[in-house]
Parts: structure tokens; sequence; C-alpha cells
């Protein structure tokens, strides 16, 4: 089908929306990355609250992680390859509901308690931001659809893998069909939490959400005591922008302190 | 070997009266900033007590500092980066606000605007996190000169090591002020600590800071440190810390906190330190070695073979001269009389003290009048009689060996004692300083430094180079903090907030404003007045022509 032959709103929910949203998103972060280092943080406010915190937080992000994996099973990864590698469909589909239920669940708990101590607590009520409001009610939109969708699949009524899932696929390779998702067989609120992610995608990179394209995955692998020349440019160090530059900065002359290993 | 020029500080304990001013003015000039209320980077404690934050001290609490494996390697007391990683999600060794405290102000504007009335108006407590009424129940100083010490002190965890004697002597009630700054360690463990590298010691000078720019938020510095002293500035979600005063360090100035020290109590220099050893020194099997292990690194300035590598480690000259001449390598290493906070942590920190002496008089015994105890034997048989046990002097600073402590308080007799027989005098007695272990011209060194203290003497701070460094003109007119709510650039932070102006201040304004008396009320300020003129008020009483002639002038 071709896309002149789809309908006006679906062509903008499913292919404008999804591009717009793209091309707001990387630039988005791009722009942000290069001109405010300062403001790339998760803004923690565990030293203002700490015991809600404490189980909220985990069961929240341990719920998001599992969910992230999920859709790269469910969504990235093509029916036919687990098929390949011997997963039937019915396997696939248990596996999907077990995991997708218990992420939903952990990530609505985690996402209630959280909402719940940031308007409770007035410390960390007079943090929130604006923005951080946006944030909470993108979030909000994507995590009870989500579930949501999960739980009315159990049946396996709706063959996301077969529609949701290639058109998702198709916005990468520039050929996105809107009618896969327009399609009787796609639940609406199955719709509806495609559109709102899209919208989250959009807002990501002006949020607080940036924090997760900061995962210091480095940190076991370098020197534990760092070292740095007061100004890297004129020590003649690699020349670092200022503002910029990476977050784990590797020293110009190596470190010579406990667990650096290679003898220098 | 490879030496590195460590910038380091000693305080005389002995001559701290505790008046707070190095806070006072350290606070006014880093830390008056929102999301910083609480934050202290200078504060003095009163010991025995709890400290600032809350039993900072007691390490099976907190899991801050360092700790050797069952194989006798160094690993990060709270665990290495993979545990960290696990628990990025919420650091079960945070310490929270209530655990320093809850900043607060006054709702002085009531005193003054509130309207007539039978009562007086009062002032109540503000936090200055929330701007909610607030009761006040701990504070930064709240132990001062041993408050509520029947309640708190028997917490200290100095105790800890102490045998029971002791503790059951504190009738005989004893103090100290302890005043705190960051340790700039070598071997610091808040930059072990931090996921993302944000944190780091400088080449040329060893200070600690934190890349405001690449913090992210975890926090893992904040428990990583022993000594409590990288804060978390909630406003803005990042880790700030004593920063050594480093664009003054680097005019050749001395910290604010020095500067201002009523006492003169504070000392600055450089050290030169073999910083390949620096492993092998925080890793010695017995914590009452340590000491010794850090002595160690600290190198030689005069001897020519140091020099010629320090050179070739690109330190400048001057700043070798300086290392000849500084006030910490004299007192720590030459003489052996400062001695490092908690070394047991195995930072191997670089701010140093002077045990206190004082108060010399012990239980019934001068240890400095003269009278029967003339005898070399019998100088220095008073310091086992002093008020304060040498033995929680020990616990602070020596990881519980009471020998350093006791050197230290015997030289530091043996200076008075000499010193003594000069000023009056008397026949010099060069004896007193062999039973020291001193030579007398030694001991007349240390009188210069600990008792005349002059300037020059306390503070040897080599400038920042240009060729090494960059030039520090393009800089010139900056304060440090050129993030937030310091000197915004523009744009940075906007996203998130951080640079959105203080929610609370600017209810409070614009309530002002609109003439409405503030709901929350604190800090209700004027607007400025566009048609004031200083010079109306230095001529009040000069008539009005004066004035408007002056202006004329001016303009």
């Amino acid at each position: 089908m071709s896309l002149l032959a789809t309908s006006i709103p679906a062509t903008a929910a499913y292919v404008v929306l999804p591009y717009a949203a793209l091309a707001i998103g990387i630039t988005g972060l791009i722009w942000r990355r290069r001109t405010d280092q300062f403001g790339w943080t998760a803004r923690s406010t565990e030293l203002l609250e700490g015991k809600i915190l404490r189980f909220a937080s985990v069961i929240f992000h341990v719920g998001v992680l599992m969910a992230i994996g999920g859709h790269v099973l469910g969504i990235l990864i093509p029916q036919s390859w687990t098929e390949a590698v011997g997963i039937s469909d019915e396997a696939y589909h248990i596996l999907a509901v077990f995991g997708g239920v218990s992420a939903g669940i952990a990530v609505l708990i985690g996402f209630i308690a959280l909402m719940y101590r940031r308007f409770s607590n007035p410390r960390v009520r007079v943090t929130t931001t604006d923005m951080d409001l946006v944030i909470f009610a993108l979030l909000a939109v994507g995590i009870v659809t989500g579930l949501a969708a999960t739980f009315i699949n159990i049946p396996d009524t709706v063959h996301y893998r077969e529609s949701v899932a290639p058109y998702f696929r198709q916005i990468f390779i520039f050929q996105p069909d809107p009618s896969l998702m327009t399609d009787d067989g796609v639940a609406t609120i199955f719709q509806v939490h495609v559109i709102a992610v899209w919208f989250l995608y959009a807002a990501w990179p002006f949020s607080r959400l940036v924090h997760a394209f900061t995962v210091p995955v480095s940190y076991p692998f370098r020197s534990p005591i760092i070292y740095r020349p007061r100004n890297p440019r004129a020590a003649g160090a690699k020349a670092k922008r200022y503002g910029g530059g990476k977050p784990d900065y590797q020293p110009s002359i190596p470190a010579t302190n406990p667990g650096d290993t290679d003898g220098n | 070997m490879k030496i590195r020029a460590q910038m380091g500080m000693v305080m005389n304990l002995d001559k701290c009266i505790g008046c707070h001013t190095c806070s006072v003015t350290c606070k006014n000039v880093w830390t008056n900033r929102r999301g910083t209320e609480y934050v202290w980077f200078n504060n003095v404690e009163t010991k025995p007590g709890r400290g600032f934050p809350v039993d900072y001290e007691d390490q099976s609490k907190w899991n801050g500092g360092w700790k050797l494996d069952r194989r006798g390697r160094l690993k990060l007391k709270a665990g290495g980066p993979l545990h960290k990683l696990a628990n990025i999600f919420s650091n079960p060794d945070l310490p929270e606000l209530d655990d320093y405290y809850d900043p607060w102000t006054y709702d002085y504007d009531k005193l003054i605007s509130s309207p007539s009335s039978d009562h007086q108006p009062v002032a109540r407590p503000k936090s200055q996190v929330t701007g909610q009424d607030l009761d006040i129940t701990w504070g930064p100083n709240w132990e001062d000169d041993l408050a509520g010490s029947v309640e708190n002190a028997a917490f200290d965890p100095n105790f800890k090591q102490i045998q029971e004697e002791v503790k059951q002597g504190f009738e005989e009630t004893f103090m100290v002020y302890l005043p705190r700054i960051c340790e700039h360690c070598i071997n610091p463990s808040c930059v072990a600590s931090c996921p993302s590298g944000a944190m780091y010691k400088r080449e040329e000078d060893g200070i600690v800071l934190v890349d405001q720019d690449a913090c992210r938020s975890w926090r893992f510095c904040v428990s990583g440190c022993p000594y409590k002293k990288v804060y978390f500035n909630w406003h803005t979600g990042k880790a700030e810390k004593c920063n050594f005063c480093f664009p003054r360090i680097e005019a050749g100035m001395p910290t604010i906190c020095s500067e201002t020290c009523v006492g003169r109590l504070r000392h600055l220099g450089v050290v030169l330190i073999d910083t390949d050893r620096v492993e092998a020194a925080a890793s010695v099997k017995d914590e009452q070695d340590l000491l010794d292990a850090q002595l160690d690194l600290m190198l030689d300035p005069d001897d020519p073979e140091v020099r010629e590598q320090a050179r070739r480690d690109g330190i400048p000259d001057d700043w070798l001269d300086a290392a000849s001449n500084s006030p910490v390598y004299a007192m720590a290493k030459k003489w052996k009389i400062a001695l490092p906070l908690h070394p047991e942590y195995r930072t191997l920190p670089m701010v140093w003290y002077v045990p206190p002496l004082s108060p010399m008089e012990s239980v019934g015994k001068a240890l400095i009048r003269d009278g029967d105890d003339d005898d070399a034997e019998n100088i220095f048989a008073a310091i086992d009689e002093m008020r304060i046990p040498m033995e929680y002097l020990a616990s602070i600073l020596a990881a519980g060996d009471v020998a350093p402590v006791r050197a230290s308080l015997e030289r530091l007799v043996a200076m008075r004692r000499y010193m003594r027989d000069i000023n009056l005098g008397n026949e010099v007695r060069p004896e007193i300083a062999s039973e020291a272990g001193m030579e007398p011209h030694e001991l007349e060194a240390m009188y210069r430094m600990v008792a005349i203290a002059d300037y020059d003497d306390r503070y040897v701070i080599p400038k920042r180079h240009g060729e090494v460094s960059g030039d520090a003109f393009v800089e010139q007119g900056s304060c440090g903090i050129d993030f937030a709510n310091g000197a915004p650039v523009p744009g940075v932070g906007d996203m998130t907030g951080v640079n959105a102006p203080d929610p609370f201040a600017a209810g409070v304004f614009g309530a002002a404003r609109d003439g409405h008396a503030p709901e929350n009320g604190a800090l209700a300020v004027e607007e400025p007045d566009p048609d004031f003129d200083v010079r109306d008020l230095l001529s009040r009483h000069g008539g009005e022509s004066d004035v408007e002639g002056k202006r004329g002038e001016n303009a």
C-alpha cells in the first residue's frame, strides 16, 4: 500500500510523528550534549529522601531495564529470527506475557511510589521542575498503556510481531507502512502507547532522562585515582573543549595509584 | 620515582579558640548559594562529639575510605566499581539531609512588617530548602563547647578504642576544637568512588576537585569520603567540595580559611610526593604504620637527586624552593609535630594537625612552671597527666597509636621549656632539645613557626606557572564557580531547571512586590530603589544644594 493511499491522520501519527520525534530527539541529544554538560545529570534527590527511594527507585529502574529488553526482543528482533533459533510462537508468547507483566507491574509500582514520594515530601517537591512534570505525565501514559497492552494481549489476539514490530523496523529503513498500525488487528491501546512514547522520545533530550545516556560503563576499567592537569590544552594534552569532554576522562600522564595494574 | 607537588595544610590545635571565623568566611565565599545552604566546606567541631555530619567517623556505618581485603589488596570499603554500578539507583551508604541538618533562616521581615499588636512579633525559623516552618533539632555546630555532650559525646567513635578507665574519667571534662576541611588526600577514596570519573587530583598541586560538567549525580563520592567532605548540591544535583581556594592558591595567596584565621594556626605549603609508591604506602598491613608510610612518601626537597628528578617531572624551580621552605614538610616530617587526621582510612590525607598541649594544667601538676621538676627525667612526666587523654588524641590522629602523639607533645613541651630559659635570660639548656630528640636550632625554628607564626612562614605558596597551566590572565575576575547560580553560562543548565530562579525566593519576592505579606514568611527583600544614591547618605548633613553639587561634579 502506498503512502498516499493511507488517511491523513494515520500518516501524521505513524509517519510524520515518528520522524519528527526522532529528529527532535536525536538532534536534541547532540545539541544538549554539546552545550549543556552541566545540566546533563540524573539530579538525584536521595540526599533529601532515601527511605522510599531505596526500594522505589530500584524497582522502577530494574523494571524499566526489563521492559527495554522485552521491547528489543519483541519489536526489534524479527519473528523469523526467534523461530530460526527454535523458539516457537507459543513459547515466545508465554515468555513475553510473563516478562512483560512482571516488568510492567514493577515499573508501575516503582513509578507510583516515586510520584508519591516526590509530591508528598516537601523537600523533594521543591526540586521538581516544569520539565519534570511533563516527563512524569508522558511516562505515566507510556507505562499505563504499555501495561494495559500487555494484559489485553494475554490471549495472544494482537499479533504485534506481524504488525507493530515490522512497522517499527520499517521506520529505520525509511519505508514505514502506517497501514500496519491501523489494521483492525492492532488494538487501540497499542496505538496510543506507540504515539505517546514518540512524544516521550521528543521530550527526552530536554529533560532529566538524559542521564540514561551516561551510564558509567567504563568505570570498572579505569584507574581508580585520576590526575588531570590544570589546563589540558596548555599542558599539551588532547584538546578538550571547555564544558564538554568525556565523562570518563583519562589522565594525560598515566595515574600511578591503587589498582593500576599495568605497571605505570 | 615519579614526583608530584602536593599542597598541604597543618593546623595547630593548640591555638584554635573555636571562633568559627574560618567556617563563616569560607561559607560566604563558596557555599552561600541555593543547594549548598547546609554545606560547610570548612567546619569546626568540638571533640568529643559526634561531628558533622553526625557520626561521620563511624565507618562501620558509612563505609567510607579504603580497606585491605583478605589478600592484603587495597579496596574501597563500600565496594568496588561493580558493586557501585549495582547500587547506582540507590546508594545504601549516602547520608540524608537530616544527618547534616535542615538549614534554616529566620522570618526577619515579620519583626518590622507585622502590624501593631499587644505582643512582640516573633521571627520564626524557616527551612531554607522548603521555606516551611521548622523545629530546629540539630545544626552544623550543635555540640559547640560540649553542648549536649551528656547525651551525645558517648557516641563519639573515637572512644571505642579507648580503655574503660578513660571513659570513666569523663567527669573530668576535656575538649578540643577540630577545624576540618577536605583533606586533599594523596589516595582519595572519593575520586576512586566516582563512576563518571568527574573527580580528579590536579597534576600541579594535588588539589582534589569535582568537574561540574562531568558529574552525573551518582553521589558515591559523598559516601566514599570517610571525612564526609564531599557534599551534594541538592539544587544542581552535583557534588561539590572544598577546592582549597584554588583561585587564591594559584595566585600565591592562602586559602580564605587560613587567611582569616584569628588564631593564625593554619600553615600552608607544598610537599614533594613519590607517586609511584602511593599504593604500597596505603596498603601497609598495620594501620599504625600508615603514618610512617605516608611520611616516607614525602621526599626531602633539599636532596639533589630528588630535585633533579622533580625537575625532570616538570616541577618548576620556584616550586622546589617552596618545598624546601614548606611549613607542612617541616612540621610533619622534619619535626614530626603534626599528625594526619584518621590515617586508618588509608586515604593518605594532607591536612595535618599539631595535637593540643593545652590545657597545660593537669591533675594538680604544672607542665612548664618552674619548681621541683627541673631534672630532665621529669620534664615530660606531666604529659601523661594531661587533661586530654592521649589515647583520645591518638584515636583521632594516629590510628590509636599513642607513641607519635606523645613524641609530638614532648617536642612541644621541650620547645616551651627551652625558649622559656632564653626569654628569661636563664642559662640555655641544650639537653632539653636532645631529650626530645632534636637540635637546639630546630627547637628555635619550631618556635618561630608555631609561636611567632609569621605570615610568610605560615604560607609558602608558589604561584601557578603560565607555561605549565596556561595563561591565567584570561581567567582574571573569575571566581572558580562558573556554573549554576555562580556566574551562569547562558543556556547552560536551563533545560532541567538547574538555573531556574530560586522558587523559594521568587515566591517571596513576588509577594513582597505585590504588597501582600509573604505566605511562607521569610526573606522578603525590597526591590532596589533606582533613585538610590549612596552619596545621599554620606552628605546627609550637607544640605540639598551640597548633594546636587557633588552629583554635578561626578556626573
